[in-house]
């Protein structure tokens, strides 16, 4: 059967161009070790994945499963006792994994933009914010005349529905949700190809969360890059993903269309996963996951998930699954579905 | 009720704050002041010693003139100096003196007055002190935040630690051991002194040569106990701040690790430096008396350390009384720097 056919047959939502175009990223088997005192923890284990220009990915997973890892292994911002062990992160035909310490400078922010995580201390305290854009600009186009430099920064607030006088201010003068848009601001400064937002909304309020999601949507849009959302809070993210990756343990465990996975998840994790969440229909009843995420340092033998697994077969203590393809396009890690690709 | 930040029209707003600060510093200042004359006006006269009379007597006793003739001298120069009239008009007639910057003449170097003194060795203690009190702040800073800086390579961040080592050094032993080796033994350097004897003070080449070769070694001294202090101190900050979030966006950011090093990382980690450097103005006259001791240097220390011998009190008062009003006019200045490092204590 022909995978590719099928799968842009099923997912009605994503326009056709992008559906047919060629991915703008792919990673291929990124590995991740930490190197502590008290053993190897393997944080990335062979993750593979690609995205179309204009393309939204969800990350999901629990603390600790590899989804922060996996944006800092993307921008090869790994610190010791971190290392990337291996693989590939092809953005359009560059591999950046290939790049020396140089050309990955350049490649950040200009082809693979990183919006933090605490937004609320990223912005530079002594520094007004238009300066912090302007260095940013100029240290990718040193040759951009000042004046079109600031414009493009005004350009960017704009864009992030923030007033030009922003320019002129401090951090300390705005608030939680004018912050993470001046990080969205700044990520879109240089219209990268691939947008990385990690946990854009987790200090903000829900109001702004929204906001603030609706924003990275519309600069998404009007840059047409592939962005890969990280968060916990899968409702939030089913609003604004194509599609949803599930991580457990340092693994991609499943990833399809949003449709699918809150309709039908496959993975027994994202099925614990989407249980988990409170509905109108079953009020006051939540169904936590059993068990605690396992010690990167002495995962299960086999899957990883097995012993929290409501449908663990003998085999799984003992063999690991690989990733498979289903009909339809979606990949799934788990032994149940060995016969189905 | 008006909003405190609203982002438009606070100029006017902010210029006031400002104002406010700046009179509410000055006010202190002067406060600084008159507390500190006041304690050295009272202190020597709460004591039972008579300078007069000491020194007076002393005179006598070495000859000179009659024992019976000293009560009639000592009467007539209490009456000159003021100090048979009552306590509070002596006390506001010195206030008067003080706002002047006149704090009277020297008992021992009579008819020297006190500011002649001060101004005569002022330049020396500047020169030395406070070059090299700025020099250990900057060289300490700048190994202290390489040394936490985990970009760094490693030869580069161990630079600091023999500094940290020196830190338990007294000056008084690192100007002897200096003084031994490279002085005495080497011969590289002078061993004291302002300048060569026999020099005469002049506006040359040679002469400034010879000058700063006679300043290397009290500098010496004086830098290399001093600069591990910043440097541990600006490490412990470092270390705070290397991890902040905005060190890390900016690296996100695509910044040349340079920039990344001076404008995120140093000049936060330096704020809270810069207090320190206010409080590190107060303790250089202790090492001033010291150092300029040791190397025989003209400085504010060493006619401060001949004052006292030589009982002489009002140059005593008066050069404790000048270093106070010095150090706290540095410190407010230092203060008014503060807002301009760190936009957030502008509107606080």
């Amino acid at each position: 059967m022909n995978v590719t056919l099928v799968h842009s047959a099923v997912q009605p939502h994503v326009p056709m161009s992008i559906a047919a175009a060629e991915p703008v990223l792919r990673v291929r088997n990124l590995e991740v070790t930490y190197y502590t005192d008290s053993g190897r923890a393997k944080a990335l284990d062979n993750v593979s994945f690609s995205l179309k220009a204009g393309e939204k990915l969800g990350m999901v997973g629990e603390s600790g499963s590899g989804k922060s890892t996996l944006a800092l292994a993307m921008m090869r911002m790994i610190k010791p006792p971190g290392r990337i062990e291996g693989g590939q992160v092809l953005v359009g035909d560059t591999d950046l994994m290939a790049l020396d310490q140089e050309g990955m400078r350049k490649a950040r922010l200009s082809r693979i933009a990183y919006i933090p995580q605490g937004a609320m201390n990223s912005l530079n305290p002594v520094m007004r914010i238009g300066a912090q854009m302007i260095d940013a600009v100029r240290s990718h186009l040193p040759d951009e005349p000042k004046p079109a430099v600031e414009a493009r920064c005004k350009r960017a607030l704009q864009s992030v529905d923030l007033d030009a006088g922003v320019f002129r201010m401090y951090a300390h003068e705005l608030s939680g949700g004018m912050k993470q848009r001046v990080c969205i601001a700044i990520g879109i400064l240089l219209d990268p190809d691939v947008i990385i937002a990690d946990e854009p909304t987790s200090a903000l309020d829900v109001v702004t969360q929204r906001q603030v999601m609706e924003t990275i949507d519309n600069v998404q849009k009007a840059i047409n890059a592939a962005v890969i959302l990280i968060g916990h809070d899968m409702g939030l993210m089913a609003q604004f993903v194509d599609r949803v990756a599930v991580m457990y343990a340092g693994r991609l465990v499943e990833m399809s269309s949003v449709r699918e996975m809150f309709t039908d998840p496959k993975h027994p994790y994202s099925r614990a996963l989407i249980r988990s969440l409170p509905s109108l229909d079953n009020k006051g009843v939540f169904q936590g996951i059993p068990g605690l995420a396992p010690s990167l340092l002495r995962l299960p033998t086999g899957c990883a998930f097995h012993p929290r697994c409501d449908s663990a077969m003998p085999e799984c203590s003992t063999a690991r699954p690989e990733a498979q393809i289903l009909p339809g396009g979606r990949s799934v890690t788990c032994h149940l579905f060995d016969g189905e690709a | 009720m008006q909003a405190r930040t609203i982002p438009t029209g606070k100029n006017h707003q902010e210029c006031s704050v400002t104002l406010r600060f700046i009179i509410r510093r000055l006010v202190f200042l002067v406060l600084v002041i008159w507390a500190a004359s006041t304690i050295v006006f009272f202190i020597p006269r709460l004591s039972n010693r008579n300078a007069l009379r000491e020194r007076f007597g002393e005179l006598a006793r070495t000859g000179g003139f009659s024992p019976a003739d000293l009560e009639k001298i000592i009467a007539s120069m209490q009456q000159q100096f003021g100090l048979d009239r009552p306590l509070l008009e002596q006390y506001w007639q010195y206030l008067h003196n003080v706002v002047r910057f006149d704090f009277g003449y020297s008992l021992y170097r009579y008819p020297s007055t006190v500011s002649d003194l001060i101004a005569q060795s002022l330049p020396w203690t500047i020169g030395l002190l406070l070059v090299s009190t700025i020099l250990s702040f900057i060289i300490g800073n700048l190994l202290g935040g390489i040394s936490a800086w985990p970009r760094a390579p490693r030869w580069m961040r161990s630079i600091a630690t023999p500094f940290v080592l020196l830190t338990g050094v007294p000056p008084v032993i690192m100007a002897i051991l200096l003084l031994f080796f490279i002085g005495f033994k080497l011969k590289w350097l002078p061993l004291g002194g302002a300048y060569s004897v026999g020099q005469v003070p002049n506006l040359s080449w040679g002469f400034a040569l010879d000058l700063l070769r006679h300043q290397i070694l009290p500098a010496l001294s004086l830098i290399l106990g001093s600069v591990g202090g910043w440097v541990l101190s600006m490490r412990g900050m470092g270390i705070t701040i290397q991890g902040e979030d905005y060190v890390n966006f900016a690296e996100h950011k695509g910044l040349t690790a340079g920039r990344i090093f001076r404008d995120y990382y140093m000049r936060n980690a330096l704020l809270p430096q810069v207090t320190g450097f206010a409080l590190a103005l107060g303790t250089v006259v202790t090492s001033a008396i010291i150092v300029e001791g040791l190397f025989g240097l003209p400085g504010i220390g060493t006619m401060l350390n001949l004052a006292i011998r030589a009982n002489d009190f009002p140059t005593i008062y008066g050069i404790v009384l000048f270093i106070t009003i010095a150090v706290a006019v540095l410190m407010t200045i230092v203060e008014f720097l503060y807002p301009l490092l760190d936009p957030r204590v502008r509107q606080s």
